[in-house]
């Protein structure tokens, strides 16, 4: 064989050659702490290093979490969940928790990859606080969530509904959600007043529930938006063009902390005379939108512009045009390419929802601050602000995290950086 | 090609002017094509070949002169340009498939949405074409999926599914693997017997030599030289023609 490197002409005679196997020092346990811990003197003593640094993190860690004082988190559990909602009008949030937990199931059966397995993280989670000794009426809300979950998943395997109902039903389920929470329809406004239990003040709600609320209405309003204001910066028109510049300029240059502060103080400056001046889970909602759509606009034109300009010429060649040309063969493509920057986007929005606590918002962090400042942990030695962040901090983890999981299963389903 | 009743000019271009800023790509360009013609366009990158047949469709702009495809003239006009650009069907060098949407939808999405053809009826077509292309077996692939000269043959199904009198064709052939270029000309050789006016650019001398009614030379924006390929090919009467002839003929 080695013959060919001094004969003109050469043909390999043993084609195909056998698969050999690579030598046994580079595979197995040992061969793997030798290429990846110990390949070398420097490497050596910086794996030493690490290993003692860690130990005694975990073992702080885990002796601070066995001592910690959870009291706190506890007693307040209620309160993280839904806020100061009124006591004997929880039915409300527990129905909107048994049409989102059936919704789910009927996406993940339906639907499947991702939201299967997001589905099996939500009822694990469910499970557990379903057994968790939160009172009867708690575990029992959380039993039947888990019930419609199963049950949905079931449904949506066995039974063929369109995609385009489910996305109608989860349109629809926001302003569901909106009248079952408020006990009702008020807007005395335009003269349409209804209701079925006595009304909820908007700032009633909060913890958990208001959080999620903030995220899911910000995010589901500001992608369009955002897709929008990526449109309108590629536009032809000048002063579309230029609008969608100056606002997503304007916005990115601001802190979200101050547009909460303005949105709180100037929203009623722009509504007609003699309107009521909205609550402030509107403000805030109207500030995260506005502030989130900027920055999602400026992932969608990344995904804009990494679309090839043949694309675009085959879409006019073929004749298709407007709406068509964006609906079809633009949006899909570019908004595929951006997805882990939207939801990185989204989990940021996610986040940024604890900003709503500094206007008075009781989102998670809101109740945290308010449970540090209850006079029965005043005697606590040391407070108990470091049990109380950690647990919102989990909270906002197990979210983020389900979101973050959720997007690499969304890239690999739909093929991106394959290509 | 015998036999083909050649009748009334379909595409007149009439002193077609274009710069791509200071760069003058097309000069004075004047061409007519028959309907039922083929004609094949050749000459040496940059000489605005390219350009010209993408001025047909307006996926370029000309600047001045005067083109009208099958009696519509080509103005700002967006119902003009709609309407030539339905009759005119496009494959490109790089295939330009649309890459998240299957072989069948590639070929149906246009003739339902903007020909508002049933859905049902868009298959049955896109089916018949993808015979036709003799890849009917790939219509549930992904472009990804296929191969150079298989995804060509989509794209030429995907322009033919819009009924379009015209098809241009620009460099089809140019980013295939050699063992690809022969399916594709197949198909388009298929394509001229059936008596569809074709304008091809490409350097597929066979081609132009075999199925061309006419061949048009391009150097440097101008054209040079027109004629049928057997007195283009043989008897070649500008110089220009007869370098470039000389340097691919080698």
């Amino acid at each position: 064989m080695s013959s060919q490197t001094t004969s003109s002409t050469w043909v390999n005679t043993n084609h195909p050659t056998p698969a050999g196997r690579p030598p046994a020092s580079q595979v197995g346990v040992v061969g793997w702490l030798r290429t990846n811990l110990f390949n070398g003197f420097f490497n050596s003593i910086l794996t030493i290093i690490t290993l003692i640094v860690a130990y005694f993190v975990v073992t702080g860690a885990v002796r601070w979490l066995f001592n910690a004082y959870w009291a706190p988190v506890w007693a307040n559990r209620k309160l993280f969940a839904v806020g100061p909602y009124p006591v004997d009008q929880l039915w409300q949030p527990a129905l909107v928790l048994f049409m989102v937990t059936l919704l789910f199931g009927l996406s993940a059966g339906r639907w499947g990859s991702f939201l299967r397995s997001l589905a099996i993280g939500l009822g694990a989670l469910l499970g557990v606080l379903a057994l968790l000794p939160l009172g009867t009426q708690a575990q029992l809300v959380m039993a039947v969530a888990l019930g419609l979950l199963i049950v949905g998943f079931v449904i949506g395997l066995r039974v063929a509904i369109g995609s385009r109902w489910l996305v109608l039903a989860w349109l629809i389920s926001m302003p569901v959600t909106a009248v079952l929470l408020k006990g009702g329809i008020d807007l005395q406004r335009i003269g349409i007043t209804w209701s079925f239990a006595p009304f909820v003040n908007p700032g009633l709600y909060g913890g958990l529930m208001l959080t999620m609320i903030l995220a899911v209405v910000g995010i589901t309003l500001s992608f369009p938006l955002g897709v929008l204001l990526a449109l309108g910066r590629r536009s032809k028109l000048p002063v579309i063009h230029y609008f969608s510049i100056t606002y997503i300029e304007v916005i990115r240059g601001v802190p979200l902390i101050t547009i909460l502060f303005l949105a709180m103080a100037m929203l009623p400056l722009f509504l007609p005379k003699g309107w009521d001046s909205p609550s402030g889970l509107v403000r805030v909602l109207t500030a995260i939108t506005l502030f989130s759509a900027a920055y999602l606009a400026e992932n969608v034109r990344g995904g804009l512009q990494a679309l090839p300009k043949g694309q675009y010429e085959a879409a006019d060649a073929l004749g298709l045009r407007g709406w068509h040309k964006l609906r079809f063969i633009i949006l899909p493509q570019a908004l595929t390419k951006v997805i882990p920057a939207m939801v990185g986007q989204f989990i940021g929005l996610f986040k940024d929802t604890s900003l709503a606590a500094l206007v008075g918002l009781l989102e998670l962090v809101g109740v945290a601050r308010a449970v540090i400042q209850q006079p029965e942990w005043l005697g606590v030695p040391g407070g108990v602000a470091k049990e109380v962040y950690i647990f919102v901090a989990f909270v906002f983890f197990i979210f983020s995290f389900g979101m973050s999981f959720a997007s690499r299963k969304l890239e690999t389903r739909l093929g991106v950086g394959k290509r | 090609m015998a036999g083909h009743a050649l009748t009334d000019d379909i595409i007149v271009c009439n002193a077609v002017n274009k710069w791509f800023g200071e760069f003058h790509v097309l000069k004075n360009v004047s061409l007519a094509v028959k309907r039922q013609e083929v004609v094949v366009v050749i000459g040496p990158s940059g000489s605005g070949k390219s350009t010209l047949i993408r001025t047909i469709n307006r996926l370029e702009e000309h600047q001045s002169g005067e083109i009208t495809v099958d009696g519509i003239p080509l103005t700002r006009d967006v119902r003009n340009i709609e309407s030539i650009r339905m009759e005119t069907g496009m494959v490109f060098q790089q295939f330009n498939l649309f890459p998240h949407l299957t072989v069948l939808q590639n070929i149906t999405l246009a003739p339902i949405h903007v020909r508002k053809m049933k859905k049902k009826d868009a298959e049955a077509l896109a089916m018949e074409l993808l015979e036709r292309v003799k890849i009917p077996e790939q219509a549930a692939k992904y472009p990804g999926q296929l191969s150079g000269g298989q995804q060509q043959r989509v794209a030429i199904a995907r322009a033919l599914a819009m009924r379009p009198k015209i098809m241009l064709f620009d460099e089809p052939t140019s980013a295939l693997d050699p063992e690809m270029i022969r399916e594709v000309l197949e198909v388009m050789e298929d394509l001229a017997e059936s008596g569809m006016t074709m304008l091809v650019v490409t350097h597929e001398m066979g081609f132009a030599r075999g199925v061309a009614d006419r061949v048009v030379f391009m150097d440097s924006g101008e054209i040079v030289e027109i004629g049928t390929p057997d007195t283009f090919f043989s008897a070649p009467q500008h110089d220009r023609t007869k370098l470039f002839l000389e340097q691919i003929l080698k």
